[in-house]
């Protein structure tokens, strides 16, 4: 536990040194505030004081913006040489892939914190339903971990970056819509099975509100097996087959 | 801490990197592995640091088996990669920091190891710089600082001294002497003196096996079994010296020296001395024996002998 703090720590650290925090946030900031409160469909064409205007822009934020945080965490290493540093460390391999998974949710989790404002605004606008707001941000988290560990994983088999990033778009593409539109096109257990691997129906109805645990299930399993899959990656170079 | 290396054998692809490799390292022994590029040092050093697996065989670091008991080995062992791999935008006493907590050093010891490296490495004035910013010779000392941060007992380092100028060589060859003194440490490099100049013992491999193994000493001997002189002999014509100096019983080869008027190189038959015959006939055909050098056989002749093959 101690060590995966470490290198989450590090990780952070170095997000913050080397400006990608602050692009990321910046950016984030910028992309949600402008479509939520400025441009288009937005809040005050609602009548409704909520937040899932916002929900539903960050929904598609986030997608872009998580690989290229992701993207740099082990193909750098990988490239660098600095692998073979770490993974000669007393610590294990679960320990760094967690450890850098750590690191990414919790810069997401700040850039979500710097959207509080947005609640409070609408707070003072009319009767916000607070429970709804709080599980559209923990769907926005869930779906960010997700995100998060396809792109680790993307992000151990190779040591460039560029590949990392595009594999971790294409990949997070089939979540995000692919499985949906497969869903639409067939009928009866085909549909509902690629209705369940899409993101998007479990995503919406925990930002709806509905905490289930069928959902819950979901997002961890695909976190799971992702990490797991990344761990495995590193690992591989130390088996005798 | 002693090191036991019981034939490991990895393969990549079909092709051996190491084939069946065994010796045994003692505590405060530096042992020196010398080899072509190529040969298998950087494999059996990742080997033993847990990097990669053998397919065949084991390593005991202590009493751990690298195997069974990863972490353990991993918490002995301070290593210095091949090309000293470091993160180039971390200044260099975050790094050290960063390390330091990866390899378990408690919490309230971490600030006074780090100002110990700093000073043994040499790194005062660098401290507070990115490691990118450093030249190649600085960024090797944080890399030996990396290594020895957490007081292992064993030191592995691939090419220490790779990059360097020869006052940073020499720095670093002493504190690997210091070191040594009470660690175990295995150094891998491919150049000659280096070895005699650090190291306890060597151990010469080729195409993944060894070929040698012993003292400086001990290998200098064994590669001076036949005596060497290097010979200057004027008013003589050079064809006619050569013939009879070739003629000479206990010589084996004769050699004249590329570049040098008059100088020859004279190879003897093992076990004999043709210093006497020599002299006697220059003394029969009145030419003038200027200079009689023996020479020492170097180990660059035995290294060039056990690896060009």
């Amino acid at each position: 536990m101690n060590k995966i703090w470490i290198i989450a720590k590090k990780e952070l650290g170095s997000f913050f040194d080397s400006l990608t925090a602050y692009i990321m946030l910046v950016a984030f900031l910028g992309f949600s505030g402008f479509f939520t409160w400025l441009y288009g469909a937005d809040i005050f064409l609602r009548n409704q004081a909520d937040l899932q205007v916002f929900f539903n822009i960050a929904y598609w934020t986030l997608f872009f913006f998580i690989p290229a945080i992701t993207m740099r965490m082990l193909a750098e290493e990988n490239k660098t040489g600095t692998m073979e540093l770490l993974l000669t460390k007393p610590i294990t391999e679960w320990q760094v892939v967690f450890g850098k998974f750590t690191a990414c949710l919790l810069l997401i989790l700040i850039a979500l914190l710097l959207t509080l404002p947005y609640y409070l605004t609408v707070w003072k606008l009319g009767p916000v339903d607070h429970g709804a707001t709080l599980t559209g941000y923990l769907g926005l988290l869930l779906m960010s971990a997700t995100y998060i560990s396809i792109g680790l994983f993307t992000s151990s088999v190779t040591s460039n970056q560029i590949v990392a990033f595009l594999m971790a778009l294409l990949i997070g593409l089939f979540f995000h819509i692919i499985f949906d539109v497969l869903a639409h096109n067939f009928t009866g257990g085909m549909g509902t099975f690629f209705a369940y691997l899409g993101v998007s129906s479990h995503y919406e109805s925990i930002s709806r509100g509905v905490i289930d645990s069928k959902d819950l299930v979901y997002f961890f399993s695909v976190i799971f097996l992702a990490l797991v899959s990344s761990e495995i990656v590193l690992s591989k170079r130390n088996l005798a087959d | 801490m002693d090191i036991t290396v019981e034939g490991i054998t990895k393969k990549y692809g079909h092709q051996k990197a190491v084939d069946g490799i065994s010796f045994h390292v003692k505590t405060g022994e530096v042992l020196g592995f010398l080899g072509p590029n190529g040969a298998g040092k950087t494999t059996t050093m990742k080997i033993i640091t847990c990097m990669m697996a053998p397919n065949k065989g084991g390593v005991r670091v202590g009493d751990h088996s690298i195997a069974d008991e990863p972490m353990e080995v991993k918490s002995q062992i301070g290593y210095l990669p091949e090309n000293n791999p470091l993160y180039l935008d971390m200044p260099v006493i975050d790094y050290l920091a960063y390390t330091a907590a990866l390899q378990g050093v408690a919490k309230h010891r971490i600030k006074s190891r780090i100002g110990e490296m700093i000073r043994t490495c040499g790194l005062t004035a660098e401290k507070h710089k990115r490691i990118g910013e450093l030249s190649k010779g600085y960024r090797q000392r944080v890399g030996l600082a990396q290594a020895i941060i957490h007081d292992p007992r064993v030191l592995i380092l691939d090419e220490p001294t790779s990059g360097l100028d020869p006052n940073q060589i020499m720095e670093i060859r002493r504190l690997i002497k210091e070191l040594g003194k009470e660690k175990t440490v295995i150094l891998s490099t491919h150049i000659l003196p280096e070895v005699e100049a650090t190291c306890d013992r060597i151990l010469i491999i080729n195409k993944g096996k060894i070929v040698a193994d012993g003292t400086p000493e001990t290998l200098r001997k064994q590669a001076t079994g036949r005596e060497l002189l290097r010979i200057r002999i004027e008013d003589g014509d050079r064809d006619r010296v050569f013939s009879t100096l070739q003629e000479l019983e206990s010589v084996a080869l004769v050699d004249p020296m590329p570049g040098m008027q008059n100088y020859f190189e004279v190879q003897s038959h093992p076990e004999h001395s043709s210093r006497r015959a020599i002299f006697e006939a220059c003394v029969r055909h009145h030419w003038v024996l200027t200079e009689m050098t023996p020479m020492e056989t170097k180990l660059e002749d035995l290294f060039r002998d056990l690896t060009v093959k």
